[in-house]
This record gives structure tokens, C-alpha cells and sequence, in this order.
């Protein structure tokens, strides 16, 4: 009894020497001496820029600045951070997932962008009983059909795109819509959450086509011609990445703005502005969880993000960062790694932090409820450095940028 | 009506580029014996050079047009000289083995150092308006890129089939041995016909900057589709891989009316039927693939 209290009080010494924080108390029990994370996504194809290698980057950031505001031994083991290549393939990330898993013992996979190799990590973690923290797959799939124990959606999905874009441009005049989209799981589902955003807001989409995916031809004039003799208000591209920037590209060349039918971007990160121009998207107005710029502590984090990769962050880099950093604190306050206790913590905690902001885990669907944003591309002569791309608009409310749990489909499996 | 009148020009469009690679990759065939697997990679360093000759030196479209593609041209010399040549005498696999890793090294090499998102490029301020064609305004660029294309094909094939050089390269293609023995130095002309197959493809490049997305695999996927349209002209066939790169363009963009998703489809659908009904090409001869 006497050691256990003189142990918790050099606990609490260390702590205080550390600076850690409130409730800095004994170090975690880990189950094998060791937290592994494990972080999954795109390292040589069409998203390896807006995560990737980087984002790998943003999360031993967090593991270090974690340390360092909680101590060395905080966790009660080492913090190890691995990191794989899926190739946007489902089959890839299902393999690497259960590797990590089994053989090298992760107790938590971040990340995985591509929502086809994302929901096959999701069936990984449920049928593992491990943890999945999805930051960069959008489809709300993982929340409502695919939904489960041991899976969290963190930073954005389709519903959040569309509230934000789709409401907004329907509410400011752009009543009717054609909408494009890339044939798989993310732009059918992206289709559907702005088909019913635009239809709520007083609008109509007069038409929608898929688009082949992948598109070897890079070639969307035909989409746009259409475009042009369907005449709608609003073209809302649902394309992604490289995709995106060719719609983007060709839509200037057509000059559909001059007929006054206005481009709605579903999904934009700042590597998409790099690769088209700020200029060439200037006026546009999107939806994001996060901007680098948006305020003093994202703006501390971008510079330190900066100085280790040239770049600043994509908010998918950011929110890898944020994931890293609660999946941690909860392991904290759990005092273990065990995957049950560690979902215990996560489920109905708030929280705010520099990517998340009037966070509450949703225990009903593990959705990561959070403010979003509205933001507008600047046009290059107001931007202050390279990377000064945009500014926020407005702010849709945490509440209202989350699909209802009525609508989600989820039935939690306890 | 309209709406099909302009699928059509976005048809030729996309068909240009497709003969401007498959004309090169039809040159290199035809005299070398080699399938370049790198004709995509080398179009993406056309696109690439374009930028860069525009970002850190200022140089803008037009120079462009002609500073890259003899740039890469001669760097394409230099590969045929230092590796390609080695491998004549082999099984064709080793060729396409050769290429298709040098397309990896050229791909990877670009994404280190420019990640693959891609670059921005505009179109030159003379063609950057759009003339008013009733639906849309169509972009004059794109009717540029038409124009300049088959300017450069017809002299292509005029070089080859009317001029001495091209009588040559064409002996030299269906009879090596016989034109050598009527004392023509045909290995003299080996370097310089690939180098200019690879100029056309950077020349394919540099045409394609301001319309797609500048990026390290943009040559990637392309190249498939001359390969179709190669086959579909015949193997080798100057004529054969003009036709049938406007050809496949056109019906891809006028499927694509039907459904999109036909755009990707159709040059292979053609391919089949024509191996099918036609095994040598369009325009080729069964001798000339012996």
C-alpha cells in the first residue's frame, strides 16, 4: 500500500517536472510494453500528395509533441508509428491492416484515404476488435451501413461536403444543378448527399452523370458540353484530385462561367489549388474541416508542419495529427491500450483541439461531430505566400454539419 | 445537333494527340523493330519541360513548342545510343522490358521531385479566347491544336513518302538487308528516327500542357491507347496511325454522347473487331510485321 502511494507521488512529480497536464497520473498499462500505430494511405498514386507520406509525418509529430507535454513514459511503453502503401487498393489495405494487426500488433490504424480500401479496414478492426480512426475517406458508409464497434470517422464525410457546398450555392441563388461525379463508392455517395442537400435547400439537379473511374483519357469535354446545353446554374464537380483538376482546367477553357453557370467543387485540397493555379479557382467557395491560415493555433502548427516537409498541411495532414493525438489521451486516460477501454473513453467525449473544434465522439454511429467550414479561394494578389489559398466564410455549426443519427442507418453492435 | 457537331471537334482534339503518339511510336516500329514502351513517360517530359521552361526561365508556349520537343528528341537520341541499341539483336520482350522500366525510372524520377498532383499551365495569351460556336464558346486553343495537328502530320507523311530521306526509311523498314546491300548505310539512320519519334511525343506534350493536368503519370494511361490505335492502323503504318488516331477519337467522343463510360471502351472494342476482320491494320500490310 505504501509503495503504491509513494509510486503515484513520483507519478505526480515527474508529471509536474514534465509539465504535464491535469490528470498527468500513473503511465498507461500497455499489453505488449509498446503503443504501435499504424498509419495506412497513399503513397505513389492519385492521393499520395494530400496524405501520404506526410501525413506519416503530422502523426510522429503528435507522438513527439505528446511526449513532450506528458512525459517520456506517459503511455507507460514506446510509442511506435509504422506505415503502408495500399495503393488505393481495397484488397491492399484489407491485407496490410490484418498484418498490422496480428503480426506487428497495432493497436490503432489512422488515416486510410480511398473509402473502398476504408471500409475494408473497417470489417478488419471489427473482426480484430482493434481500432480504426478514419481521417481521409470521405463515404459515410463507415458511419452508418459499415458502422461498428471498433471504427471512429474523423475530419469530414459526403454529408459535411454537401451541407457545407451544396446548401450554401443552392442558397445563394444557384437553384439548379448538373452534377458530375466519378463512378465508384466516394462519388456515388458524394451524388446522393448533394442530390438531397440541394433538394432541401429549394434547388433542383436537373441531371447527373457518372464519370468513368479512373479516367484514362483525362478528357471531360463531353461532360461539359453537356453542361453547356443543359444550361444549369451550377455544375457541381464531385471529382477528386487529379480528376478534379482536369474537370477544373476544361471548365475555364469551355468558359462556362461566362454562360453564367457557376463551378461547385464538392471536395478541394490545397494540393488541388497548387496544381490548377490559385487563380484558376479563385472565387470558389467549398466546404473544408479545416484551413491551415484559419487561426493563430492552426497557424502554429502549419509553421512547425513547414519547417519539417516544405509544405503546409492539407487538413487531412492536420486531422492525422489531431486522431494521433486523442487516439493517445484517450489511451492516457484509460490507463491501457485495451481496445474495449479505449473505445469507452472515445465514446461521448468533447473535446476541442486545433483541428477539431466543439468535438464530441458520437457513441451511437463513432462519428467525430466537429465545426465545419465554409471556404472561398482567394485570388493570388491577396494571398500573402504560397500557400495562402483561401479564407473562411463561415462556420456550420457542429450539430448541423453532422448527418442525423436518424438518417445514418447505424445499429451499434454493442 | 450542336451538342454532337462539337463532340465532334472534342473528338479530333482527343484524336490528335492520339496520332501524334501513335505516329511516333509508328516511325520507331517501323524502322527500329522496338515497341517504346517510354512514348507515354517521354510526352509527360514534353508537358514537364513546357513548364519548366515557363516557370524558371520565362520561355513561354511558342518557343516551347519547338525547344522541347528537339531537347527530348535528343535526349531520346542519347538513350537509343547508350541502351536501346544494345538490345536489337534480342527477343522484342527485351526491348519492352527495357522501356517499361525506363518509363518507371522517368515516372518516379518527375514524382520525386514534383510530387504528383500536378502543375499549373496556361494556354498562350494568342489562343487563350473562344469563338462563339452557339452552345458553348470553343475554345480556340483546342482548335489550335487540330490545325497544328494535322499540319504536322501531313508533313510527316510527306517527308516519308515523297522526299528521298523518307524512300530510305521506308526501304529500310520492309528490307533492311536488301538496302544495305545496295550500299545505303541504313544504321545511320536509326538514331535519328527514334530521336524524331520522341520528339513527336514531347511535341504531344507540350500541346497537352494547358488543356490537362501537368503530371508525372499523365503519359501513363495515354500511352494504351496508342498502342490501340497503332494496332488498329497497322503495325508501322504511317497512314494507318494518323487515320486511326483521329479515327478512334472521333468515335470515342461521339460514344461518350451515349454514355461516358464508352469513351474508354471503344478504342479497344475497335482494336478487337479490326484484329478480327483485318489482323494486320487498317492500313497494314502482313509483310511489313514479319
Amino acid at each position: 500500500m505504501k509503495r503504491t502511494i509513494a509510486g503515484s507521488l513520483v507519478g505526480l512529480l515527474l508529471a509536474a517536472a514534465c509539465g504535464g497536464g491535469p490528470g498527468g497520473g500513473p503511465p498507461a498499462k500497455l499489453t505488449d510494453g509498446k503503443l504501435v500505430i499504424a498509419v495506412i494511405n497513399d503513397q505513389s498514386g492519385v492521393y499520395a500528395d494530400l496524405s501520404g507520406k506526410n501525413a506519416v509525418e503530422a502523426v510522429n509529430m503528435a507522438v513527439e509533441d505528446f511526449k513532450a507535454k506528458y512525459g517520456e513514459n506517459a503511455l507507460g511503453g514506446k510509442v511506435e508509428v509504422l506505415t503502408a502503401d495500399h495503393q488505393n487498393k481495397a484488397d491492399v489495405a484489407q491485407q496490410k491492416a490484418q498484418e498490422f494487426y496480428e503480426r506487428s500488433n497495432a493497436d490503432v490504424i489512422l488515416d486510410v484515404p480511398t473509402s473502398s480500401a476504408a471500409l475494408a479496414i473497417a470489417d478488419v478492426a471489427k473482426a480484430q476488435q482493434k481500432l480504426y480512426l478514419n481521417v481521409s475517406a470521405a463515404t459515410t458508409v463507415l458511419t452508418g451501413k459499415s458502422c461498428n464497434k471498433y471504427t471512429f470517422h474523423y475530419a469530414y464525410d459526403t454529408y459535411m461536403l454537401a451541407q457545407g457546398t451544396g446548401i450554401t450555392v443552392t442558397q445563394q441563388g444557384g437553384k439548379s444543378w448538373y452534377i458530375i461525379y466519378p463512378n465508384y463508392a466516394f462519388g456515388q455517395d458524394m451524388e446522393s448527399s448533394f442530390r438531397q442537400a440541394v433538394i432541401a435547400a429549394g434547388g433542383t439537379v436537373i441531371q447527373s452523370d457518372g464519370s468513368p473511374f479512373p479516367n484514362t483519357t483525362g478528357d471531360f469535354s463531353s461532360l461539359l458540353l453537356k453542361a453547356g446545353s443543359l444550361k444549369p446554374q451550377v455544375l457541381g464537380a464531385m471529382q477528386a484530385g487529379g480528376d478534379l483538376v482536369n474537370v477544373v482546367k476544361q471548365y475555364n477553357e469551355f468558359k462556362l462561367k461566362d454562360q453564367n453557370i457557376k463551378l461547385a467543387v464538392g471536395l478541394l485540397f490545397d494540393t488541388d489549388i497548387t496544381a490548377l493555379g490559385q487563380d484558376a479557382l479563385a472565387g470558389t467557395v467549398y466546404t473544408t474541416p479545416w484551413l491551415w491560415n484559419m487561426d493563430d493555433q492552426s497557424k502554429a502548427f502549419a509553421d512547425k508542419f513547414l519547417k519539417r516537409t516544405g509544405i503546409r498541411p492539407t487538413f487531412a495532414h492536420a486531422g492525422n495529427y489531431s486522431a494521433a493525438w486523442q487516439y493517445m489521451d484517450a489511451v492516457r486516460r484509460a490507463g491501457s491500450d485495451d481496445a474495449d477501454a479505449v473505445v469507452k473513453q472515445l465514446e461521448g467525449y468533447k473535446f476541442s483541439d486545433f483541428f477539431i473544434r466543439n468535438g464530441f465522439v458520437r457513441p451511437e454511429d463513432h462519428w467525430v461531430q466537429h465545426d465545419a467550414l465554409i471556404a472561398q479561394v482567394k485570388p493570388k494578389s491577396e494571398a500573402k505566400e504560397t500557400f495562402d489559398y483561401s479564407k473562411v466564410v463561415s462556420t456550420i455549426a457542429a450539430e448541423k454539419a453532422s448527418r442525423p443519427l436518424s438518417e445514418a442507418g447505424c445499429s451499434m453492435p454493442k | 445537333m450542336e451538342y454532337v457537331a462539337l463532340q465532334l471537334f472534342n473528338g479530333l482534339v482527343n484524336g490528335a494527340f492520339y496520332a501524334l503518339l501513335s505516329l511516333g511510336l509508328a516511325v520507331i516500329f517501323g524502322v527500329l523493330r522496338v515497341v517504346n514502351f517510354a512514348h507515354g513517360a517521354l510526352y509527360m517530359l514534353g508537358a514537364f519541360a513546357a513548364y519548366l521552361l515557363l516557370q524558371d526561365f520565362g520561355v513561354g508556349f511558342w518557343v516551347a513548342l519547338i525547344v522541347a520537343p528537339i531537347g527530348i528528341g535528343i535526349a531520346g537520341m542519347v538513350l537509343e545510343r547508350l541502351l536501346i541499341r544494345r538490345l536489337y539483336g534480342l527477343d522484342p520482350l527485351y526491348n519492352f522490358l527495357l522501356t517499361f522500366g525506363l518509363t518507371l525510372m522517368i515516372q518516379d524520377g518527375v514524382r520525386l521531385r514534383y510530387g504528383l498532383q500536378g502543375q499549373p499551365y496556361p494556354a498562350p495569351a494568342e489562343l487563350a479566347g473562344s469563338v462563339s460556336a452557339g452552345l458553348v464558346a470553343y475554345p480556340t486553343y483546342r482548335l489550335f491544336v487540330i490545325a497544328f495537328s494535322i499540319v504536322v502530320c501531313v508533313a510527316v507523311w510527306y517527308v516519308i513518302e515523297r522526299t528521298r530521306l523518307g524512300m530510305i526509311v521506308r526501304a529500310a523498314t520492309e528490307r533492311p538487308e536488301l538496302t544495305r546491300a545496295l550500299g545505303i548505310n541504313v544504321d545511320r539512320w536509326v538514331t535519328p528516327v527514334f530521336g524524331f519519334g520522341v520528339a513527336l511525343a514531347a511535341l504531344g506534350g507540350v500541346l497537352a500542357a494547358p488543356m490537362r493536368n501537368v503530371s508525372p503519370l499523365m503519359g501513363s494511361e495515354l500511352i494504351i491507347f496508342a498502342f490501340a490505335v497503332v494496332v488498329i492502323g497497322g503495325m508501322g503504318s504511317i497512314a494507318g496511325a494518323v487515320v486511326a488516331g483521329f479515327l478512334v477519337g472521333v468515335l470515342a467522343s461521339l460514344a461518350a454522347i451515349f454514355n461516358p463510360a464508352l469513351e474508354n471502351v471503344i478504342a479497344f472494342a475497335l482494336m478487337a473487331v479490326v484484329l478480327l476482320v483485318r489482323p494486320a491494320g487498317l492500313f497494314g500490310s502482313l509483310e511489313a510485321r514479319s
